[in-house]
C-alpha cells in the first residue's frame, strides 16, 4: 500500500486512516502536518515528519530551556561554530581547532546491549566527521542497575563488548569515561558517548545543500530495515514496566509492555554496527575533504535519510531532489517510508558539484565505499522525494526540520522537601579509627569507586600513539602536534543524586567536577557539552528538572567563561511512571600547552609534601557515604562554588607549567579518603597524613573545588606561595612513603590490602 | 634505510609503526594493500588493526592482498618483516610463519601492559637486545592466543624461535607463554604485543619496544658496510 501512496493519491483520498499515533505522532501534530501540507501525508511524508519530529530529533520539550545555553561574546571568544552544527568547533591555537559532542544511546542499549552501544561510538563518531575532522578520541559514561542486580549481569558486558567491538576495530583510542550504579538505573540504563575530532581552521564543513544542479551522493553501507523508528518509538517513548500501557509520546506502537517492558518488540528498531566499514568511511571522507570536492555532509544518524536530505536541504537555499530507487538496498522490499526511516548504520550524504562527481567516485572507489548519486539540489524550495516514477514526498524542508516547540507544564516535584529534610546528618557515623578504616574500605570496594579495570581492559587506550593520558586517570589527554607538545584534555562527570536533591546545584556539580578534571592534567578548560539524561518530559516534574539543570548549566558556564558547544538530550528515560533521577552528564574539554608538562593522578616516588587543596565543610547530602553505608539520599548536595574552581584549576595549571607538583588528583565521590587511596594505589606508593578538624568530615565530606597534590621534593615554598597568590587554601597533610597509607593517630592499611578490596569487587560480580 | 609500512584497509596501528620507524632513524615509506610494489623498501612492517574487519579469521584475506603477492616471496628471499599483532596473525595466515592466533581465553578483549623477556636476539629485528632482557610493552588484542601443534612447538623452541615470552603468564592463553616467534632464517618476526607503543613514557608504558625498530637500522647499517 505504501509505496503506492503518491502525493497525488493522497490529495485525492484525505479520508484514509493514518497510523500517525503507532509512529509517535500526537492527533494534534498530525493535524498540524496537514495543515502545512494542505492536505494528509503520504505514507513515505507521515514516516518523515514522525522521526523528524520525533523528541529525540527535534527537542521539541527541551527546545525553550535550551536556549538559555547560547554562549555570551566572552564564552564564545575561541568558538568557529557553536550549537545548531552538528557540534561546536573551538580554536585551540597554532591553527588547531576540535569539536567534541557526546550523545545518548540509552535506548537501544537497554533493548540490546551490544548493539546499542556499538552504535552509539558509531553515531558520534559520524558527527565529528561531519564537521570535516578526523575524529581521535572517544570516551563512554555509562550507568547500571546495581552492580550485582540480575538485568546488570546481561547489561553491563553487553555494553562494554559494544563500545570495545566498535571503539577498538574503529581505531579510536578511548581515553576515559565513568562507570556507575544507581537502582534507578535498572530499567533504563544510560549510555553516553563522546568524541572528539581534530581538525585544521580551514577545514570546517557544514552541514547544508546549496547550488542548484550540485549532486546529492549517499554513500557507505546498504540501507537495510535495522533501526526502523528509532528515533521516534525507540528513543522517544518510555519503557513499559511494571505498570503496562505506560503512556509517553504517544507512542505506544513498540511499548505493548510484556514480561520484558517490550524489549523484544523493540529490537528490530536498534541498528546494527559495522566499524570495519566505518573505518572506511571515516579515512575515505578525510580524502574527500582534502580533495575538497564536498560543498556540504551530513552524518546519517537518527532519522536516516529523512533526516539528512530534511537538514541540508533546510539548511540550503534551495530544495532537493531524491530519487528513491536510486538508493542502493540491502532488503529490496523496502517501502518508502521504510527507507526514510531505516537508521542502518555507517552512511553519509554529500552535496557535490557536478564537475567533482568523478573524483568523488574514485576516491569512495579506493576505500571501497559504495556511493551514488540520489538525487540533486534544485531552486524550488521543496524536497521531492520519487520512487518507482511516482511523487511520494513533497514538503517545505523547513517545516519538517524545525518541528512543534512545546513549552511543557513544570512542577517542582512534590517529594523534593520531604527528601530535602531527610537529612544525613542523623546518619550513624563511625566513632573510631577502626570504624574510619572500615568505612573506606567499604567504600573502596563499593562498585562505583572499586578498580574499573574489568571495563576499562577491554578498551584500547593507546591506538594513534597520541594518548597521554588515560583511564582511571582524572581526564583523558590527547595529544595533537608532536613538535609542539600542544594538547587537549577531557573529562566528563555527572551526579544523579545531587541532581535529585537539588539539579540547578547538582548540574554545576557535574560541571565543577569536569571542569575541576580536567585542570588536574594541567589543561585550561575552554569549552563543554553536555548529554541531558531525564525522565518524560510530559511529567511536570522532570521538566522542572530539566529546566533547573539547564538554567544551572547556563549560569555557571557563564560563570567560568566557557561556553557550551553542543549536546544531546534524552528524555523518556523511565520505566513505567518511575523516572530516572535526573542525569546531565558534562563534558569539558581543556587546552594542554604541553603535554609533557602533564599531571597524574598517582604518588609516585617517596619524599613528596601531599597537600590538600581547598576547604572542606560537613557536606554529606547525597555522598558516596550515605549512598554506599546507609543507602540514604537526602538532604542537600555539596554547595557549588565556581570562583574557588576557577581559582583552584588557575593554580593547578600554573604550578604543572612552573613543574613544582608530582601529581594532582581532584576530590569527588568518597572525599579525602577515596582520593588518598586511589593516589596510593594509581602509582603504587603510600603516604602519611595527618587531619586537623573532626576526622570523619575531614575524609568522608564532598566539598567541591577540593583536589590532592604532591609537590616536587625541594619546590614546596615555591607551591605554597603560588597556591597563595591565587587565593587557594592550602593544607600541608604528610608526605609520600612506603607501601602503607597511613592516618596518623588514627588507622592505617598496607597497599596490599587496598588493593585486594578496590580490585577483587567487579572481576567478583561479572566473571 | 627505507621501511615501509603497509595500510590494509582496516589497519589502525599504521601511523603508529611508522612513528616508531621515524624514531629509530629510517624513513617510513606507507605502502598500500592494493599495490602490487614494496617501493623498494629495505624492511616491511605489517601493523595491528583490523584487516578486512577480520570478519572471516585475523589476517585470512589480508594475505591474499596483492602487496602480499610481492611481500611473500621478498621475505622468503630474506627481507626483514615485522608482523605486530594483527601482522603476526596475517604472517601465519601467509604461512611465512608457523602456528595460528586464536580468541583469547576468557573471550574478552584484554588491553593491558605486559612483561616480555626477550629470548633471541639473534633476529633482524631483537639484535639491539641483550639476551634475557626483560621489557614492558603493552599487549591490546582480542584474538592474541598462539597455538601450534606439539611438535611445531616443540621445533620453535630447540631452534631458539621463540623470539618473545610472556614473563608473568600470557594474559590471553597463548601456549607456552610464547609473545611472538621467527623463522628459520630470523628475518620475519610476529608478535603480539605492540612495541610500537613502547617507544616513549609520554605515550605508552615504556620506551623499551623501540629496540626492535633500532634493531633493524642498525643490521641494515652493518649491511651497508
Amino acid at each position: 500500500m505504501s509505496d503506492k501512496d503518491t502525493v497525488e493519491v493522497a490529495a485525492r483520498t484525505p479520508e484514509v486512516q493514518q497510523p500517525y499515533k503507532e509512529l509517535g505522532l500526537t492527533e494534534d501534530e498530525y493535524q498540524k502536518v496537514r495543515d502545512i501540507l494542505g492536505r494528509r501525508p503520504t505514507a513515505a511524508e507521515l514516516a518523515l515528519y514522525s522521526v523528524m519530529w520525533s523528541e529525540h530529533c527535534s527537542y521539541k520539550s527541551s527546545k525553550v530551556h535550551l536556549r538559555n545555553l547560547a554562549p555570551n561574546a566572552d564564552q564564545a571568544r575561541y568558538l568557529l561554530a557553536g550549537i545548531g552544527a552538528n557540534a561546536g568547533v573551538v580554536d585551540i591555537g597554532q591553527g588547531y581547532a576540535v569539536t567534541f559532542k557526546i550523545e545518548s544511546h540509552n535506548h537501544p542499549s537497554f533493548v540490546e546491549p551490544h548493539q546499542g552501544a556499538a552504535t552509539g561510538i558509531g553515531g558520534i563518531v559520524r558527527d565529528i566527521l561531519a564537521m570535516g575532522a578526523r575524529p581521535v578520541a572517544v570516551m563512554d559514561a555509562i550507568r547500571f542497575g546495581p552492580a550485582d542486580a540480575h538485568d546488570t549481569a546481561r547489561v553491563l558486558p553487553g555494553v562494554v563488548s559494544g563500545i570495545s567491538f566498535y571503539g577498538n576495530c574503529l581505531g579510536l583510542p578511548n581515553i576515559g569515561g565513568e562507570l556507575a550504579f544507581d537502582p534507578c538505573y535498572s530499567g533504563n540504563p544510560l549510555v553516553n558517548a563522546l568524541c572528539v575530532g581534530l581538525m585544521r581552521h580551514d577545514d570546517l564543513k557544514s552541514a547544508v545543500a546549496t547550488g542548484t544542479g550540485n549532486k546529492v551522493v549517499l554513500f557507505g553501507s546498504r540501507t537495510g530495515p535495522d533501526g526502523v523508528g528509532g528515533a521516534s518509538v525507540l528513543a522517544s517513548a518510555t519503557f513499559g514496566g511494571a505498570e503496562p500501557g505506560s503512556t509517553a509520546g504517544g507512542a505506544e506502537a513498540g511499548s505493548a509492555a510484556g514480561d520484558d517492558g517490550g524489549r523484544a518488540a523493540k529490537r528490530p528498531s536498534v541498528q546494527v554496527g559495522d566499524p570495519f566499514m566505518e573505518k572506511l568511511l571515516v579515512e575515505c571522507c578525510l580524502e574527500l575533504f582534502a580533495a575538497d570536492v564536498i560543498e556540504g555532509i551530513q552524518d546519517l544518524g537518527a532519522a536516516g535519510v529523512a533526516c539528512a536530505t530534511t537538514e541540508l536541504s533546510a539548511g540550503g537555499d534551495g530544495g532537493m531532489f531524491v530519487d528513491m530507487d536510486a538508493i542502493p538496498l540491502r532488503d529490496p522490499n523496502l517501502t518508502p517510508a521504510e527507507i526514510l526511516m531505516s537508521e542502518s548504520q555507517e552512511r553519509m550524504m554529500a552535496v557535490v558539484r557536478p564537475e567533482h562527481v568523478d573524483a568523488f567516485m574514485a576516491i569512495c572507489g579506493k576505500w571501497d565505499v559504495e556511493a551514488t548519486v540520489i538525487g540533486e539540489v534544485t531552486g524550488d524550495g521543496l524536497l521531492t522525494m520519487t520512487w518507482r516514477g511516482r511523487t511520494v514526498v513533497q514538503i517545505p524542508p523547513r517545516t519538517a526540520a524545525d518541528g512543534p516547540v512545546y513549552q511543557r507544564p513544570l512542577a517542582r516535584p512534590d517529594n523534593l522537601d520531604a527528601l530535602r529534610a531527610s537529612s544525613p546528618d542523623s546518619l550513624a557515623r563511625p566513632a573510631d579509627g577502626p570504624g574510619l578504616r572500615e568505612t573506606l574500605l567499604k567504600l573502596l570496594g563499593s562498585p562505583g569507586l572499586a578498580d574499573k579495570r574489568w571495563v576499562t581492559q577491554q578498551y584500547d587506550s593507546l591506538v594513534r600513539g597520541n594518548t597521554v593520558l588515560a583511564m582511571p586517570e582524572d581526564g583523558g589527554l590527547v595529544r595533537v602536534a608532536e613538535e609542539t607538545g600542544l594538547g587537549v584534555a577531557l573529562a566528563t562527570d555527572g551526579n544523579g543524586r545531587y541532581c535529585t536533591l537539588d539539579p540547578y546545584q547538582g548540574t554545576q556539580l557535574a560541571l565543577a567536577e569536569a571542569y575541576r578534571n580536567v585542570a588536574m592534567t594541567g589543561a585550561v578548560p575552554v569549552a563543554v557539552t553536555n548529554c541531558l539524561n531525564f525522565g518524560s518530559p510530559e511529567d511536570p516534574a522532570v521538566m522542572w528538572q530539566l529546566a533547573e539543570a539547564v538554567r544551572g548549566l547556563a549560569d555557571g558556564c557563564k560563570h567560568l567563561g566557557i561556553p557550551v558547544t553542543g549536546g544531546n538530550v534524552s528524555l523518556y528515560n523511565q520505566t513505567g511512571s518511575t523516572a530516572i533521577q535526573p542525569t546531565p552528564v558534562i563534558g569539558v574539554l581543556g587546552v594542554h600547552d604541553d603535554v609533557r608538562q602533564r599531571l597524574a593522578a598517582g604518588f609516585t616516588a617517596d619524599g613528596a609534601e601531599v597537600v590538600l587543596l581547598g576547604r572542606t565543610s560537613p557536606e554529606f547530602g547525597g555522598s558516596a557515604w550515605a549512598g554506599v553505608i546507609h543507602q540514604h539520599l537526602g538532604g542537600l548536595p555539596p554547595a557549588a562554588d565556581l570562583d574557588a574552581e576557577r581559582q583552584l584549576a588557575i593554580l593547578v595549571t600554573a604550578a604543572a607549567s612552573a613543574g613544582v607538583l608530582a601529581s594532582a588528583h581532584d576530590l569527588s565521590d568518597g572525599g579525602l579518603a577515596i582520593a588518598l587511596a586511589e593516589a596510593c594505589l594509581y602509582g603504587g606508593r603510600g603516604c602519611a597524613v595527618a587531619l586537623r578538624g573532626d576526622s570523619f568530615t575531614a575524609l568522608f565530606s564532598e566539598s567541591a573545588a577540593r583536589a590532592l597534590v604532591s609537590v616536587v621534593p625541594g619546590r614546596e615554598r615555591e607551591f605554597a606561595a603560588l597556591a597563595e597568590e591565587h587565593g587557594v587554601p592550602a593544607t600541608v597533610l604528610g608526605v609520600t612513603t612506603g607501601d602503607t597509607l597511613t592516618v596518623e593517630g588514627i588507622f592505617q592499611v598496607p597497599l596490599t590490602e587496598l588493593e585486594r578490596v578496590w580490585t577483587a569487587t567487579l572481576p567478583a560480580i561479572f566473571g | 634505510m627505507r621501511i615501509g609500512v603497509v595500510t590494509f584497509p582496516g589497519s589502525l596501528d599504521d601511523t603508529d609503526a611508522a612513528r616508531a620507524v621515524r624514531y629509530a632513524g629510517a624513513e617510513p615509506v606507507r605502502l598500500w594493500h592494493a599495490d602490487r610494489d614494496l617501493r623498494g623498501v629495505d624492511a616491511v612492517i605489517l601493523p595491528g588493526g583490523f584487516s578486512y574487519g577480520d570478519y572471516l579469521r585475523c589476517g585470512a584475506i589480508a594475505r591474499f592482498s596483492p602487496v602480499m603477492g610481492e611481500l611473500v616471496p621478498a621475505a622468503q628471499a630474506g627481507l626483514p618483516v615485522l608482523g605486530i599483532c594483527n601482522g603476526f596473525q596475517i604472517l601465519c595466515e601467509a604461512h611465512l610463519l608457523p602456528g595460528a592466533l586464536t580468541r583469547n581465553a576468557g573471550l574478552r578483549f584484554i588491553h593491558a601492559d605486559v612483561r616480555l623477556t626477550v629470548l633471541n636476539t639473534g633476529t633482524a629485528w631483537t639484535a639491539r637486545f641483550a639476551a634475557g632482557q626483560e621489557i614492558t610493552v603493552p599487549v591490546k588484542n582480542g584474538e592474541g592466543a598462539f597455538v601450534a601443534d606439539e611438535a611445531t612447538l616443540d621445533e620453535l623452541e630447540q631452534s631458539g624461535r621463540v623470539v618473545v615470552r610472556y614473563s608473568g603468564g600470557a594474559p590471553n592463553g597463548s601456549v607456552r607463554d610464547i609473545a611472538g616467534i621467527c623463522n628459520a632464517e630470523g628475518n620475519v618476526v610476529g608478535l603480539m604485543p605492540h612495541p610500537e607503543h613502547a617507544i616513549d613514557p609520554l605515550t605508552g608504558p615504556s620506551d623499551e619496544g623501540l629496540p626492535f625498530f633500532t634493531s633493524a637500522v642498525t643490521a641494515f647499517a652493518g649491511a651497508q658496510l
